[in-house]
């Protein structure tokens, strides 16, 4: 692929954070990484080896320590307006009910009462929550709560979508519908996804690429997996395919490797830690 | 309801009995005439109103001043250490002692006792102001700043409302505190209010007075409770129950 046709690009981003005693921690380095507009990649990876921080360096919210990103072509200079970010905590202003919280972009954004709250009541529906447009967050339950954010990000319609393991804190069941209900949303959008997990079943049943990280720190792409399952596809059934199967154990031996590097860097530190 | 009847009425018997000397501990019917007697002449309304207007100015101006003070602080780093220091040795003062000077500097009008007040307000309010926009979490942050707040929005969406869930919660001490610094203050010198009834009974040695006063103050306390109790529920109605 030509340079400058990717919706996203990173070009050998390193991002490293001053820790307390002074010296640099490097979360991830050397990252070379293309993202077309439309397609949906997924970075999934051994827990604390830098995924967040990506997404946050896409998003603008961490500046790389070295190398760019590129959105559309063009290097990124502070916030990125063009994406949407759904996180892995709440992010829903607890003061504002529902309605307010999924219109919130919109009134940032100076739209009028009126058409800011007819939008979101569409979206509020599209999610399944119409009826508690009045309802403040601690009143629903986690799942309801996802899909309002669902709908507060998706509302502003950004060309980029951030989502950082946002569907961890739920129970599988739940999880399972809201992921079928994602793809939905997605299929025919145009919107350009990088979701990061640590559920490789949930990369790869979500994914046109799923690209591993190694274990942290430093962390640098292990591999990229094309997935090339039909679309549209059907979560509730797609698991037990034999080519989901196929695939997803060619990757999670890959991913396996690195879980035990990271596990064992951990443990040793500790043991350095007790001597 | 009941603790009260049989108290006042045990109080009122002993005294009656002259186990309890009437000179210190004035019986209850006593103080209830008294209170009636400044009701039925309305004088008491009066000094009653120049006590409220003055917590109410420093209520307001102290929280205003809190208010602005605490963001600023929370927003700029540098200056909250600057700073920090000097807050701490004003607010470990005991106001007390600056009420004489407040006289001096401000008069005896209601100046000196709104200042007094203001003194006592302003670091409630300012603590839970500092602490209500340093403890927004960075998600609601980040999310906000993704979804396109400016800093003039953030402020007005996400941290304000941070810092007033905190202000609000200790409402309750900022309104006790602004009284009392009221009533403080005309007790140390006035010409006008509760605080100067009281000072003014208890230097001709009229102990039926200033419990009269004292009642007066405390029903009117008790009603003010009340109302800023609805206040704040129906302000922090977003908050799950019980976290108030």
């Amino acid at each position: 692929m030509p340079p400058g046709t990717a919706m996203v690009e990173l070009a050998d981003v390193v991002v490293s954070f001053p820790t307390n005693d002074g010296g640099d921690y490097t979360a991830v380095s050397d990252i070379h990484l293309q993202v077309e507009a439309g397609t949906f990649l997924s970075v999934a990876g051994p827990t604390g080896c830098g995924k967040s921080t990506l997404l946050n360096a896409v998003a603008g919210l961490v500046a790389p320590t070295g190398g760019q990103v590129l959105i559309d072509g063009q290097p990124l200079r502070g916030l990125n307006d063009r994406v949407g970010y759904l996180f892995q905590q709440e992010a829903l202003l607890p003061w504002k009910n529902v309605l307010d919280n999924v219109a919130f972009g919109l009134q940032l954004r100076g739209v009028g009462k009126a058409e800011r709250e007819e939008r979101a009541r569409e979206w509020i529906w599209r999610v399944g929550l119409s009826g508690f447009e009045r309802a403040y967050p601690h009143q629903l339950s986690g799942g309801m709560r996802k899909r309002a954010a669902v709908a507060q990000t998706w509302l502003v319609d950004p060309d980029i979508l951030l989502m950082d393991e946002p569907f961890s804190a739920l129970d599988v069941q739940t999880r399972q519908i809201m992921e079928n209900e994602l793809l939905d949303l997605w299929t025919g959008s145009g919107k350009t996804v990088i979701f990061v997990t640590h559920d490789l079943d949930e990369a790869v049943s979500l994914s046109d690429e799923v690209v591993l990280l190694s274990a942290g720190p430093a962390s640098h792409i292990v591999g990229r997996y094309p997935i090339d399952l039909p679309r549209p596809r059907n979560l509730m059934d797609l698991r037990t395919r034999p080519e989901f199967t196929e695939i997803y154990a060619r990757i999670w031996a890959d991913l396996r490797e690195e879980v035990m590097k990271g596990y064992e860097r951990t443990t040793a530190n500790t043991a350095d830690r007790r001597r | 309801m009941a603790i009260a009847v049989v108290g006042i009425g045990t109080w009122e018997i002993l005294v009656r009995a002259d186990v309890m000397d009437a000179f210190f501990f004035p019986r209850p019917s006593d103080i209830a005439e008294q209170i009636g007697d400044w009701v039925s002449d309305g004088d008491i309304f009066d000094h009653l109103l120049i006590t409220l207007t003055e917590a109410l100015l420093a209520l307001v101006i102290g929280s205003v001043l809190g208010l602005v003070v605490g963001f600023v602080l929370a927003r700029w780093q540098l200056l909250a250490e600057i700073f920090d220091p000097y807050i701490k040795m004003l607010n470990s003062l005991p106001r007390v002692v600056l009420a004489p000077i407040f006289l001096l500097w401000f008069g005896l009008g209601i100046w000196s006792k709104v200042v007094f007040g203001v003194t006592l307000v302003f670091f409630i309010v300012f603590f839970n102001t500092y602490q209500g926009v340093r403890e927004v979490s960075a998600v609601l942050v980040n999310n906000a700043r993704i979804l396109g707040a400016k800093e003039g929005q953030m402020l007005r969406h996400v941290f304000l409302p941070s810092a007033l869930t905190w202000i609000f919660s200790s409402l309750h001490v900022s309104v006790g505190f602004a009284i009392v610094g009221a009533v403080v203050g005309e007790y140390l010198g006035a010409s006008e209010g509760m605080g100067y009834l009281i000072s003014e009974a208890e230097g001709v040695f009229d102990t039926t007075g200033v419990f009269a006063g004292m009642v007066v103050l405390a029903a009117v306390v008790l009603v003010i409770d009340l109302v800023v109790h609805r206040v704040e529920r129906f302000l922090l109605r977003w908050k799950p129950d019980g976290a108030i």
